[in-house]
């Protein structure tokens, strides 16, 4: 790759006159030999699956591994067609759309990570509703696909993607940044806008812990996704709107991952503290696995 | 810069089942290698979580896709929900716990020991997010392998001419090496080679290393 950090990379897109997505899609015909046919082969393959793991949990009764969710995404979508919605139609349906990609996930169903299958709902729900807000093509949204790439592959080699690694920020946070950089320019925004979408989302998730009830990807997890979705649309209309993140979308990375190697380990996806720790947290915990949950 | 994430497909994917990348299909992967460089299905494993994995392998689903790995099941396979019934099916015996706390471990590692008869192996992997994964014991080898690219992984005498030797096989079947490693036990004794190339190995390349004298075994791991 040429570029390592967000500043190097609206550079290259300046340099050559290029959107991010075609600099990411250049990067990857160089660097693996691929053609640009397979390249965009293979993403609309990861854009199917995401697509119907979105039908899915819109359509189906889904039921989580657990039993504890399932169900949620098809309540809000209901809401939404009812018309009266706060947030309004479409953002309230990419809050649908993300939940349901994250139960589908909970129930072990066919997911795409992006980046992780704990934060796959973010990205599909914001693509989803701008299928209907910008009336995006099928071929648009893959392209999208490559500006959330490009924004993850900078957050994944310079902080983390792991809620292990660096708490929820690192999972919920970098699908969030990722999808809000995706939607600017789906939106027609410029490279510059993009990363400054994702600066701006990050921030506002900078220090979210990953405390999963009973270890399950499940609560706080798929709601989460749902917010994560909103967020991201938020961060893009921010950004279009010429707002700019005073610190450096390349610095709020840097700051996610010290932030993350400063969380205590109880709230890195051990299931140790925060929400996981809660009474009702607890309760739970019990009901699933019994009483043997203390360690060996 | 770390550079373990190479290009969107790191990023966006695995195409997987639920519920985590890193300790559902990261998982898998882990299992799947340890079963491709043991060669064959194991009648025994025993497993051990450290850190994240062995305090939420079960709401993860990091049991269930282990042995998914373990029985040859890419991450997208959806018998990965079942694998704790085929493996006791087909006769792979599992037992799975908590290792004993090593504050040196990243949160999300694994041991994996396997046998079959008198056949012993031993991996150690680390699932370092969205699915990615890193192998850094082979058999007491220290190693470090991503499974990204098609990697040749060669137990084999530690004698002159043996590297020289699979290297001019390689290049006879036009295969440009990315990264190889070798690490011995100490000198003349055993030493585990690795290797990585641009291009799948063909079988012929494969077989003819196999051929060579000093080499035990050679197992293929191809990306997934
Ligand atoms: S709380 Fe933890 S397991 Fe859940 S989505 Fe966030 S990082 Fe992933």
């Amino acid at each position: 790759m040429r570029f390592s950090n967000l500043a190097e990379l609206v550079a290259l897109c300046g340099q050559e006159g290029k959107p991010i997505y075609e600099v990411m899609i250049d990067e990857h015909v160089h660097e693996t030999g691929a053609t640009r046919a397979t390249v965009l082969q293979q993403m609309t393959e990861s854009f199917d699956v995401m697509m119907k793991s979105v039908e899915r949990g819109l359509t189906e009764d889904i039921r989580s591994f657990s039993g504890l969710t399932g169900g949620d995404a098809k309540r809000v979508y209901e809401y939404a067609q009812k018309g009266k919605t706060l947030l309004g139609k479409q953002a309230t349906e990419a809050v649908a759309m993300a939940l349901s990609t994250s139960e589908v996930n909970a129930a072990m169903g066919l997911v795409v990570a992006t980046p992780t299958a704990g934060s796959c709902g973010i990205l599909p729900g914001v693509l989803s509703s701008l299928k209907e807000s910008l009336g995006a093509t099928e071929e648009q949204l893959v392209l999208g696909m490559f500006t959330a790439a490009a924004v993850g592959f900078v957050v994944a080699n310079n902080a983390s993607i792991s809620g292990a690694g660096g708490g929820c920020q690192a999972e919920v946070g970098s699908a969030t940044a990722m999808a809000a950089a995706a939607a600017v320019e789906l939106a027609g925004g410029s490279p510059e806008q993009a990363i400054q979408a994702a600066g701006l989302a990050l921030k506002n998730v900078l220090g979210l812990v990953c405390d999963p009830v009973a270890g399950l990807v499940e609560i706080p997890c798929i709601i989460r996704n749902g917010f994560g979705s909103v967020l991201a649309l938020a961060g893009a209309d921010m950004a279009l709107a010429g707002v700019r993140s005073v610190i450096p979308p390349d610095e709020v990375i840097l700051a996610m991952y010290n932030i993350g190697k400063q969380m205590p380990v109880e709230l890195r996806e051990t299931a140790l503290g925060g929400l996981a720790d809660t009474p009702t947290g607890r309760k739970l915990e019990k009901q699933i696995y019994g009483d043997d949950t203390k360690e060996a | 810069m770390s550079s373990s994430f190479r290009h969107s497909f790191d990023i966006i994917g695995p195409i997987m089942i639920g519920p985590s990348s890193s300790h559902t299909a990261g998982a898998a992967r882990i299992g799947r290698i340890a079963r491709n460089l043991f060669g064959e299905q194991p009648d025994v494993a025993e497993i051990l979580l450290y850190g994240s994995f062995a305090k939420t392998y079960r709401g993860h689903g990091t049991d269930v896709a282990l042995v998914a790995g373990l029985l040859n099941f890419a991450t997208h396979d959806p018998r990965i929900t079942k694998s704790l019934q085929i493996a006791q099916d087909s006769g792979l015996q599992v037992s799975m716990k908590p290792g004993p706390p090593n504050a040196d471990y990243h949160p999300n590692t694994v041991r994996i020991l396997l046998s079959k008869g008198e056949r012993k192996f031993d991996l150690l992997g680390v699932s370092i997010g969205g699915g990615a994964v890193e192998i850094l014991e082979i058999d007491g080898f220290k190693v470090k392998m991503t499974g990204q690219y098609p990697t040749l992984v060669i137990p084999h005498a530690d004698r002159f001419g043996v590297i020289a030797a699979v290297t001019t096989i390689l290049s006879k079947h036009q295969l440009n090496i990315s990264f190889m490693e070798v690490s011995r036990r100490g000198r003349g004794s055993e030493a585990l080679m690795l290797i990585s190339t641009d291009e799948q190995p063909p079988e012929e390349a494969v077989a003819e290393i196999h051929q060579l004298e000093a080499v035990k075994r050679v197992a293929r791991i191809d990306p997934s």
